[in-house]
């Protein structure tokens, strides 16, 4: 099986996920904001500089273009939690948890063992995908210039 | 400043830190003094008696010290003391602030103040950011990573590219 990310020049599919607060975080979220979302496998992965302690370290000018940056995973809202404390970043994780993968899947990303593979989509105002990027294998982390990639395209499409 | 969208391996540069023999091949390693993994490397690159150029890649939301390290550590090269302050910071890297510095600065017979002036300097900073935003841009995600004939090992590599090195 295999599954690919959601295209550029696809609009998002209606999605909800949990907010770190108990809130939801919806399409609707995705409004009048560039929006970089992070699908990652599993909270707590044994690697020794996280790829979201990277991005932490590069947010400000992401944020500079103009974007916010989500974390997404299957796990739940308190592993997230947890998993966001033990890196120290403050980098807002939304979970996947119920219905488990749900959106996930809709934005195509969902592997077959029941988590998303690593992935990132870049979402416009519009809601539309302006650019995708689905990691050639879970284990492969990607870099922090594929981000600022994106978001030049973004910003050309 | 520019961006940080992907852009090739910096060439090596006469500013670079190079250590070992000048006959072996030249890996470039990015790595973070705060890094256990990266003292690892350390110690397996010096026993195979390997050659590299050192750039830093300082993530503080992992590495809290890592910044303030890598600026310590070209604030003794500015003295001439880049490699021998790299050794005493990966020898001991659970004592990373201010005053273990010091010590570290005093050990090695350097001009403290200097030293210290140094290493809170503008240019030691963009000296770190050229070498951070340089590996961000050729897709570097983990510390270490070791490039060896331009291709990324991401992690501590294993014995067949240390092999290469050897």
């Amino acid at each position: 099986m295999s599954v690919r990310v959601l295209a550029a020049g696809t609009p998002v599919p209606s999605f909800s996920l949990a907010r770190e607060d108990g809130g939801t975080f919806t399409d609707e979220d995705l409004r009048g904001r560039t929006t970089v979302l992070v699908f990652y496998p599993f909270a707590f992965s044994p690697v020794c500089t996280d790829q979201l302690n990277l991005y932490e370290e590069v947010l400000d000018e992401i944020r500079a273009h103009g974007a916010d940056i989500y974390g997404v995973s299957c796990d739940s809202t308190w592993a997230q939690r947890a998993f966001r404390a033990q890196l120290g970043v403050s980098i807002e994780q939304l979970s996947d948890f119920e219905p488990k993968g749900a959106t996930c899947r809709a934005f195509g990303v969902l592997h077959e063992g029941g988590f998303p593979q690593r992935a990132l989509v870049i979402v416009g105002p519009d809601g539309v995908v302006r650019w995708s990027y689905q990691a050639p294998s879970p284990g492969d982390l990607p870099g922090a210039n594929l981000i600022f990639d994106g978001l030049a395209a973004a910003a050309a499409a | 400043m520019g961006g940080l969208g992907s852009a090739p391996l910096p060439p090596l540069t006469a500013d670079d830190h190079v250590t070992g023999p000048a006959d072996r091949p030249l890996a470039i390693v990015y790595a973070d003094f705060e890094c256990p993994y990266c003292a690892l490397l350390d110690l397996r690159l010096r026993r195979i008696g390997a050659r590299w150029a050192l750039r830093h890649f300082p993530v503080r939301s992992k590495h809290p010290r890592a910044w303030a390290a890598a600026c310590a550590a070209e604030a003794a090269g500015l003295q001439g003391r880049f490699w021998e302050m790299h050794a005493a910071l990966l020898a001991d890297q659970g004592r990373l602030e201010d005053p273990h510095l010091w010590e570290r600065a005093e050990r090695l017979g350097l001009d403290v103040a200097r030293f210290d002036a140094d290493r809170r300097s503008e240019a030691v900073a963009a000296r770190v950011t050229r070498d951070f935003r340089g590996g961000v841009r050729a897709g570097v995600v983990t510390t270490p990573t070791v490039f060896v004939d331009g291709v990324a090992h991401p992690g501590v590599p294993d014995d067949a590219v240390l092999a290469r090195l050897a």
